[in-house]
């Protein structure tokens, strides 16, 4: 099953020409600097705003396409619209505000048991939305979003007008909200740490246009697209736990065809947790190095070796058998090593610098 | 009489208001003016106005005496449409401006959950108005206690008719040793405007409390 999303449109100050097909269900996270047009392909997806050429098809169904005359006004599209400011009606409580898009659908498989539930918001149900906290507020208005039975779910900014501790008040609904229900999402952010949360899809867009896009895992460690220009550039691995070692307090996770050890981790074993392993934290070798206190010693081949000047140093994509690392080194290393694609190299992590996210 | 003015009058205006605020069509200005006019037409003009349109002999006054046996002029119903004429800009204007002042956004969540252009008007955009509405018609029902000009013109001043408090108040001058009686009926007044501006200030404010803002 999959998301296909075809979209131009000419605004004064930008020309919007961008066209991806992700896999569903699962979180297609559209991310790019402002004025990229992100929230451009959400307003259109939503059938709030009519673009010159549009096309978006989900699991079969297409929603909206402008060259056979298909155009479905926002209230007839069933798509469940999340923004930036929770846009609760004022004059309504949490329950009715919740029932609004409920009421108005035909029916579907989202209960309103299962929403509160999901959501914890059982116990704001009689209060009015301005008695809510910033991460109360947009959570009821994703189940209310949730339970008007939509096609799809779009997210513009949800978790951007919120502070840091607000943000980690909700994001764990959100990963739950992932697995419990079975729908697409389409959710644009700026923030690189939702990415590396919620995004199993990832779509870089930049100046209206589609820069990458594909499994997040993959477009994360490729040396060649902004992400890796960023100070936090990193690879994103989606692992599982398969055993603990209590006696050393360390964790073997496996993920991209590798393994990696971590400091003890509160999880059983089977348990999926996604891991960062920041650039400039992952040393390379020729040999493996003895008397080291490393854990991870994981052997890959370069892929990729691409110059970031600003920086003085040098981007090495490393694939795994499953996916892939990025390593920031300087070009002295890479002469000393006679790094070049297609050669073998041993990635080191210290087990300390891998960021276990979601737990 | 005032009640009555206000109770055909209001319905009007939000649909007026409404249209003012949200749509851009070619007659749009003429209308605005239109609307407005009883602000700036002295009442006296825009009463001999009435009398000519729904006198016996005018266009609509005729017809509906004809069909339907109804004679506004002089007449106590013909007092409220006067007023409702006369306050028809006030009660356009604050709603108005609280149309204006409601967030859009919540009108393109409405559509997003499946809401259609009435099921949003009832639902979402009165509601998020109401405070406008509400003190557009108290402020509306208190003019109207006060119409003067339009008034005499249009339905004369007949005691217990259409006889309006400024009305009494100027019959009351007329006649010799009448002053006290013109004191009390404007203490009355006094009392009346008072109470309509302090009411409209709380429920106004008891709303927009209710509503979050």
């Amino acid at each position: 099953m999959s998301l296909e999303v075809l979209l131009r449109h000419r605004f004064p100050a930008v020309q919007i020409d961008l066209q991806f097909t992700v896999p569903t269900p699962g979180v297609t996270v559209l991310f790019g600097p402002s004025g990229a047009g992100k929230s451009t392909i959400i307003s259109a997806a939503a059938g709030l705003l009519r673009p010159d050429e549009c096309r978006i098809v989900v699991d079969g169904t297409v929603l909206a396409d402008t060259a056979s005359g298909v155009w479905l006004p926002p209230e007839r599209r069933r798509m469940g619209l999340v923004f930036q400011d929770a846009r609760l009606f004022p004059h309504m409580s949490v329950a009715t505000n919740l029932r609004f898009g409920l009421r108005r659908a035909p029916g579907g498989p989202v209960t309103f048991d299962e929403v509160v539930d999901l959501l914890g918001i059982g116990a704001l149900l009689p209060r009015r939305p301005h008695t809510l906290s910033g991460g109360e507020r947009q959570r009821v208005a994703i189940g209310r979003a949730l339970l008007a039975q939509p096609h799809m779910l779009l997210m513009d900014e949800p978790l951007a007008s919120l502070d840091a501790g607000r943000k980690s008040e909700i994001m764990p609904f959100l990963t739950r909200l992932k697995t419990a229900l079975r729908l697409p999402v389409l959710y644009v952010t700026h923030a690189l740490d939702e990415v590396a949360q919620l995004a199993d899809s990832l779509v870089l867009v930049e100046g209206g246009r589609m820069i990458g896009s594909g499994p997040v895992s993959e477009i994360a460690a490729r040396a060649d697209l902004p992400l890796a220009r960023r100070d936090d550039a990193g690879a994103l691995l989606l692992c599982r736990v398969v055993e603990h070692d209590a006696a050393r307090e360390l964790s073997r996770l496996e993920g991209g065809g590798a393994s990696f050890w971590i400091p003890l981790l509160e999880a059983p074993t089977g348990a999926e947790r996604r891991i960062r392993i920041p650039a400039r934290e992952v040393i390379l070798a020729s040999r493996p190095p003895e008397a080291i206190s490393l854990h991870n010693i994981v052997p890959g081949m370069v892929r990729r070796i691409d110059p970031d000047a600003p920086r003085r140093s040098v981007l090495v994509e490393i694939a795994l058998p499953s996916g892939a690392l990025i390593a920031r080194v300087t070009s002295d290393a890479i002469v000393r090593l006679a790094l070049a694609p297609g050669r073998p190299v041993l990635a080191l992590i210290k087990s300390t610098s891998i960021e276990v996210l979601g737990s | 009489m005032a009640a009555r003015a206000v109770g055909f009058g209001l319905p009007l205006a939000v649909v007026t208001a409404w249209v003012l605020a949200r749509y851009r069509f070619p007659g749009r200005p003429i209308l605005n003016a239109l609307v407005h006019l009883p602000l700036v037409l002295p009442p006296v003009v825009t009463g001999w106005l009435l009398l000519i349109i729904f006198g016996i002999r005018g266009p609509v006054g005729a017809l509906l005496n004809d069909w339907f046996g109804v004679r506004l002029v002089f007449t106590t119903a013909g007092a409220s449409l006067a007023c409702a004429v006369m306050t028809f800009p006030v009660m356009v204007r604050a709603i108005r401006l609280s149309l204006e002042s409601a967030d859009p956004g919540l009108e393109q969540a409405a559509r997003s959950l499946g809401a259609g252009r009435l099921d949003r008007l009832f639902n979402v955009t009165l509601p998020l108005a109401s405070p406008g509405i509400l003190v557009g018609a108290i402020v509306a029902y208190a003019t109207c206690l006060g119409e003067f000009g339009a008034v005499i013109t249009f339905a004369a001043n007949i005691p217990g008719e259409t006889q309006t408090l400024p009305l009494a108040i100027y019959a009351a001058l007329q006649v010799p040793g009448g002053e006290s009686k013109a004191a009390q009926l404007s203490l009355v007044a006094l009392a009346l405007a008072l109470v309509g501006l302090l009411l409209s200030e709380w429920i106004g404010r008891r709303l927009n409390t209710l509503l979050g803002r």
